[in-house]
């Protein structure tokens, strides 16, 4: 299954580094969960505030759940604001 | 008391400068900043005034921390009557002549009358004075800057300025102060030029020393600081990508106001953002951000500074540009960039350059061009109106174009200047204009964050993020995350955020704490300083009442509850990607609750019990 992760603002760093600085594309197992990924990737937890699964807002206790679907999005983000 | 009690009454039409004090009555029941001047503007002018008359008066205030050590201490706002809304105009600044204003030993400055000639205002601690301004005139915000400090030989001086936008009549004119900071909504820099008033030039050296409790206020200044410092969003995350890191968050959840709204994603919003400002141009190898900087006080620091290629088509051959100042900040690169479809991001700074040079409110531009973009694209003006220009989406030598033109008020820019409402009203296609009571949206579509459409629909002074950002929840998660989809308990946020900013509005102290303190946290910085017990609860108190006086002005001025709506592009036409799809924005779900629970009337008036509990007795509004 295909699915794509981006990391923003400081968690790019995470990332390794390619074209689209934000994003890869990944092949992942179906069991796979958002936490998984995240300490796959070595973001360290507290700083995946903002977690969206295809623009929408993952509940932390999603995180642990199997998700995914193919072709899906995974953005995450530090906590962030402005205005 | 941190207020210094001292009014300065400044009679343009006379040539007057009075001194007179402060109506302590009126600080307790309004603290400072908004609500403290609106009270005054309220008491002496008829809403009924044309903004653009000498009866109309306009009052630069600071809060009682300004100019404090509290952190972020540096606000002073500018109310009036707007020209723009025909209702009332609050609009915030930071930079530094806040707190010259208050260091000179001034509140605020009352302007009212209209000048026979151009002049500015001369600000020497308790030596006042209007000085002939012809020579300012015709120049623009950074030119009259440079003339000042060079005039007074003092390069502490604080200026504020209007530019040569606001001098030809564009309806969106702010007052730009420190060369990039602005009082940039609602026109009140063309009120300020209407007056025959190019600036304000202050130095001030007397300091705050007039603390209710010092060792009280240093105490509760560092812990407020402290839980600034240690917060990721005011400690990190804001100095790092300042509000630009909004940009790919917005545009991920599908709330991106594209191509004027037609859209809700851009394509090229990762082109634009906080994370592209840092990386290394292809063209010559540097990031367009430079450095981020603070306003007095601040210790979160968001500003952006920015530098645009010196080999980019807008600053060929023109030095002038070819150096760091005010760079994008949110709202400026969804206005200029999404809304008119343009992802080249120098050509977003040049634009954004230019509306500090001379003085025009990013987001209102940004979005009237996207409305002459859409007419154009329509048919409905052509190169006829244009002079020649294709006004096409996704152009960034016509949004270049667009700004020079707007700057100077020349040519099609004098049609720009008008904003989206006027602009599209005259080329007979009103539905194209993306406005409430006449002023632009900000950069988040309701359709993808509900609670915003009712913050929109009722703002005071049009439509605006800052009355209140409920972006906070629904997208960010702060204080705590609620669904931007539904529109459940977004009455009750709505008004939270807004009697909440409307008490830190009138503090002195900057909105974006908000992401970090709660009233919690302000409270003990202004019970402190100030005469009085400032309790979070008597926050709350106040800035309930700021909202009720700002509507019964409003409703006075002549506008009914049949102005707190939205655009029908926005209540009928869904969303056609992204987590909103199949959305529109549920208003109507909304609205009567709003009213209820504000306390108002199903037509949205205040009722004769809320005036009564809040101490409002308000002229020119129905009992």
């Amino acid at each position: 299954m295909q699915i794509t992760f981006k990391l923003y603002a400081s968690l790019t760093d995470y990332l390794p580094a390619s074209d689209d600085k934000h994003a890869v594309k990944l092949d992942v197992p179906e069991t796979i969960t958002p936490n998984e990924l995240i300490d796959q990737y070595q973001v360290p937890r507290e700083m995946a505030h903002l977690v969206l699964l295809n623009g929408i807002y993952l509940n932390p206790d999603d995180r642990d759940r199997s998700v995914f679907n193919e072709g899906d999005t995974l953005a995450i983000w530090p906590p962030v604001a402005g205005g | 008391m941190a207020w210094t009690r001292n009014v300065l009454r400044v009679n343009l039409t006379k040539g007057s400068i009075t001194n007179e004090p402060l109506n302590m009555k009126w600080a307790n029941d309004y603290l400072g900043q908004r609500g403290l001047a609106t009270k005054y503007l309220v008491e002496e002018t008829d809403p009924k005034c044309d903004p653009l008359g000498p009866d109309n008066k306009m009052i630069m205030t600071t809060g009682p921390l300004t100019g404090t050590m509290a952190s972020t201490g540096g606000r002073y706002s500018v109310v009036t009557k707007s020209p723009l809304t025909g209702v009332i105009a609050c609009s915030n600044s930071g930079g530094f002549i806040g707190a010259e204003i208050k260091n000179a030993g001034w509140d605020m400055i009352i302007f009212e009358g209209k000048s026979p000639k151009p002049v500015y205002l001369y600000i020497e601690d308790d030596k006042v004075e209007l000085l002939p301004a012809d020579d300012l005139w015709g120049k623009s915000v950074w030119e009259a800057d440079e003339m000042l400090h060079k005039k007074h030989q003092d390069p502490l001086l604080r200026v504020a300025t209007v530019g040569r936008s606001a001098e030809a009549g564009c309806l969106y004119s702010g007052i730009i102060n420190d060369l990039h900071r602005a009082a940039g909504r609602s026109g009140v820099g063309t009120v300020m030029a209407s007056k025959n008033l190019k600036a304000v030039a202050v130095r001030g050296t007397k300091g705050v020393s007039n603390i209710k409790d010092p060792a009280g206020f240093m105490k509760a200044t560092q812990e407020g600081k402290k839980v600034l410092a240690e917060n990721a969003v005011t400690g990190q995350g804001l100095p790092a990508l300042g509000t630009q890191v909004l940009m790919n968050v917005i545009n991920e959840i599908g709330a991106m106001p594209t191509r004027n709204w037609r859209e809700v994603q851009f394509e090229g919003a990762s082109k634009i953002s906080g994370e592209a400002m840092k990386e290394p141009r292809p063209s010559d190898g540097r990031p367009n951000l430079t450095t981020n900087a603070g306003c007095f006080g601040c210790t979160i620091a968001c500003g952006r500074i920015s530098t645009i290629d010196k080999g980019h088509f807008t600053v060929d051959n023109k030095p002038e540009y070819w150096g760091a100042s005010g760079g994008l900040e949110y709202e400026a690169a969804w206005a200029l960039g999404s809304d008119c479809g343009v992802d080249d991001l120098d050509a977003l700074t040049y634009a954004n350059f230019l509306c500090n040079e001379d003085g025009f409110d990013p987001i209102d531009f940004g979005s009237t061009v996207a409305a002459a973009m859409e007419l154009f694209e329509s048919g409905a003006i052509t190169t006829k109106e244009t002079g020649g220009v294709e006004l096409r989406f996704g152009d960034p030598k016509a949004l270049a174009w667009a700004a020079e033109v707007v700057a100077r008020g020349e040519g099609f820019g004098k049609d720009l200047g008008l904003g989206s409402q006027r602009l599209c009203e005259k080329y007979g296609k009103p539905e194209f204009s993306m406005t409430v009571k006449g002023q632009a949206f900000p950069a988040y579509d309701p359709r993808g964050i509900q609670g915003m459409g009712l913050t929109y629909a009722t703002s005071n002074r049009g439509a605006c993020h800052l009355r209140s950002y409920t972006v906070s929840s629904e997208v960010l998660g702060i204080p705590e995350k609620t669904d931007p989809l539904v529109t459940d308990g977004k009455p009750e946020l709505v008004k939270a955020f807004q009697d909440a900013t409307a008490a830190v509005d009138s503090s002195g102290l900057c909105v974006f704490t908000a992401f970090a303190w709660t009233l919690e946290d302000i409270s003990p910085q202004i019970d402190a300083a100030c005469e009085g017990d400032w309790t979070a609860d008597k926050l709350l108190e106040v800035g309930e009442r700021i909202w009720n006086m700002e509507r019964d002005y409003n409703l006075a001025a002549g506008i009914t509850g049949k102005d707190d709506t939205l655009p029908k592009r926005l209540l009928k036409d869904a969303a056609k990607t992204g987590p909103a799809t199949g959305k529109v924005n549920g208003l109507a779900e909304m609205l009567p609750h709003y009213y209820e629970i504000r306390g108002w009337t199903k037509d949205g008036v205040p009722t004769p019990d809320t005036r009564k509990r809040l101490g409002l007795n308000p002229k020119g509004v129905a009992a």
